[in-house]
């Protein structure tokens, strides 16, 4: 069976089953996820139903259904240990099921799941219930291939974060990094979880600073493959793509939103400047032209503002320009090394990786606006954020255990944790858009 | 006998010698390395604050310093000319080449200036290139692994233009230079203390 039959077939059962809109309903208060104070909403994933010789599979869905979510940081999972009823006895249609029995455990929020497999199908059906006010708050049925059980549940939650958050969430979110695993710094791809690492460049040379397309379609990245820095623009399906290979250094390209073109760092004039350039790498015009470095352009999601770093004042530090106008102004004045800008997709915030008066780097954000500069990480050095498509959650790299690794944090700083567990060093990650598959 | 050649051979060769030199005095220009100073906005100020005295002193000083890096030369050559060596010239020629890759141009952190000893590597980097006029060079500029690796790129670049802008002031052709920078990606020590990133911040060159 190819893959698109598979897809076809997936996206069918989908629409055909969509059921019990919840839209009848009164909406449970949303999860306000720009509040920094956030408490974490308990809730209970009992097992999910199966036929009686399927309990692995039963261990296995309900445990990646628990842990997808848990890797938002919304959720304080609560422990099935814990739990008054057995998972025989719950009525997974919520019909009969006793919510006093999952209040009592502590359970605001509770999903239940049941699933069928006959041969290579599978079939679930996953609800998501408001234990308070004993209603259903989603209810999805899938059904398809066995080897897309994680890709139902994933679409589920969310489904479940969508309902939560009024935001589409990471789920089919990807993320690209660089990893020396093989000898040389190649660009990898994994989901948003760590999951399904492979590898995408095989220049057998330096490639770093990988930059999605907003659809998702392209990857641009800096190779030493030819020797010198030039920059690779390449389609993520299709055997295409362009080269920006011009005299000194090509690199940091960074995609405008919405558009078939990006911003870049060349040095071709003698200078390091940052220049717009359509996505077959031709010169639209030039962005900064300032003496001395001007690198790392980071769009607002509007494409209306681009931050970047200048050491235009004698250190490194993020500046602002507004396109329309042409104004430029110094964003960050803590510390003498402020760089790597992102620009959070919600538009009111950029992370960048500062250096500290101990001489660590850290990942801070500081409003657009310069308004409140915070440190969020604490250990090792810390550089390269990239935020989530949502904006919920902010991806870098970390020598807090030693060597470099991807790391995984809330946009708060909260629930840091290690993304992936690889051969040789990790760096420069970069979330994908929503919806990339 | 032989003392007197020598003083012959001295006074014939180092006549014109400091008549080039200070020649060149007026060519070397302090100021063109300051714009090289990783603080952009002396750029402009540099020229203009400098003095003409100042400007005649580091000139004088100069002249001094390549005069007797010079006379260090020609007393090598001729040496190496009575003792009648001139056989080995083809070994020599490489011994040179491979002494003149192996040393580096250092930097301080996070900064593209070139220090005195950085410009007195260059001075001997350029001197060897007179002396090699069919030899083309790639000079690689290259970080400490402290700092970001999307800006050490860029400080690399500008660590290996501004040795080539060096070299271009001291009159070898540009087309002879081609620039590479590795950023951080490529340390010459990969420990992770002060004296390994000192070695690391570097401009490195490569005969073509």
């Amino acid at each position: 069976m190819t893959k698109s039959c598979v897809k076809i077939i997936f996206l069918i059962t989908l629409l055909s089953f969509l059921i019990w809109p919840p839209s009848g309903l009164a909406k449970r208060d949303r999860v306000v996820i720009s509040d920094p104070s956030l408490q974490k909403i308990p809730i209970a994933i009992p097992l999910f139903k199966v036929q009686p010789h399927l309990m692995d599979v039963s261990m296995k869905t309900s445990d990646f259904c628990s842990e997808t979510l848990d890797f938002t940081g919304y959720f304080k999972l609560l422990d099935r240990g814990s739990f008054l009823a057995a998972p025989r006895e719950i009525d997974i249609t919520g019909s009969t099921i006793n919510f006093k029995n999952w209040t009592a455990v502590g359970a605001e929020l509770m999903i239940t799941g049941s699933v069928q497999v006959n041969n290579d199908l599978i079939e679930m059906e996953l609800r998501l219930f408001d234990t308070f006010k004993g209603q259903m708050l989603v209810g999805k049925k899938y059904k398809g291939w066995i080897t897309d059980h994680q890709r139902m549940i994933r679409r589920f939650c969310s489904e479940v974060i969508y309902y939560l958050t009024g935001s589409q969430g990471i789920f089919d979110s990807k993320i690209a990094f660089v990893s020396n695993g093989s000898g040389n710094k190649e660009i990898y791809i994994c989901d948003f979880d760590g999951q399904n690492t492979k590898r995408f460049t095989h220049n057998n040379a330096i490639t770093l600073f990988p930059a999605w397309s907003s659809n998702g379609k392209w990857l641009a990245y800096t190779s030493y493959k030819k020797g010198k820095p030039d920059i690779y623009i390449r389609h993520l399906k299709e055997n295409r793509g362009f080269v920006i290979n011009r005299k000194g250094i090509n690199s940091t390209p960074e995609w405008v939103p919405g558009k078939f073109s990006l911003a870049a760092t060349l040095s071709y004039e003698g200078d390091q400047e940052i220049y717009l350039l359509t996505g077959k790498g031709k010169k639209i015009k030039k962005l900064t032209n300032k003496w001395g470095i001007d690198t790392s352009p980071a769009w607002s999601p509007d494409g209306r503002k681009m931050a970047f770093v200048s050491n235009r004042s004698g250190t490194p530090q993020i500046h602002v320009k507004h396109i329309g106008s042409g104004s430029v102004e110094r964003l960050t004045f803590q510390g003498r090394y402020n760089t790597q800008p992102s620009w959070s997709p919600k538009g009111d915030k950029i992370a960048y990786s500062a250096r500290g008066k101990s001489g660590r780097y850290n990942i801070c954000t500081i409003g657009f606006d310069g308004g409140g500069p915070t440190r969020l990480t604490r250990t090792g050095d810390n550089e390269s954020p990239s935020w989530s498509p949502d904006g919920s959650m902010i991806a870098f790299s970390s020598t807090r255990q030693g060597a470099s690794r991807i790391y995984v944090m809330t946009a708060y700083g909260t629930d840091q944790r290690r993304l992936l567990a690889l051969r040789g060093e990790q760096t420069n990650p970069k979330w994908s858009p929503g919806g990339v598959d | 006998m032989r003392e007197k050649l020598c003083m012959i051979l001295a006074v014939v060769l180092v006549i014109p010698g400091l008549m080039f030199t200070a020649s060149c005095a007026k060519k070397e220009i302090r100021p063109e390395s300051a714009m090289y100073q990783d603080k952009p906005r002396t750029r402009q100020s540099a020229s203009s604050m400098t003095t003409t005295s100042e400007k005649d002193r580091l000139a004088r000083e100069q002249a001094l310093i390549d005069e007797s890096a010079r006379q260090e030369k020609f007393r090598r050559e001729e040496e190496g000319r009575l003792a009648g060596v001139s056989e080995r010239t083809g070994a020599d020629t490489r011994i040179s080449q491979r002494a003149f890759m192996s040393e580096d141009v250092y930097f301080s952190y996070d900064s593209a200036a070139l220090s005195s000893n950085a410009q007195d590597a260059l001075r001997r980097k350029a001197e060897w290139m007179q002396n090699h006029p069919n030899v083309s060079v790639i000079i690689e500029g290259h970080c400490d692994e402290r700092g970001t690796n999307a800006y050490n790129m860029a400080l690399g670049d500008r660590r290996a233009e501004s040795a080539k802008a060096f070299l271009v002031n001291l009159g070898i052709p540009r087309s002879r230079m081609t620039t590479i920078s590795y950023g951080e990606e490529s340390p010459a020590v990969p420990s992770h203390n002060e004296s390994a990133w000192a070695r690391n911040r570097r401009a490195h060159f490569v005969t073509e």
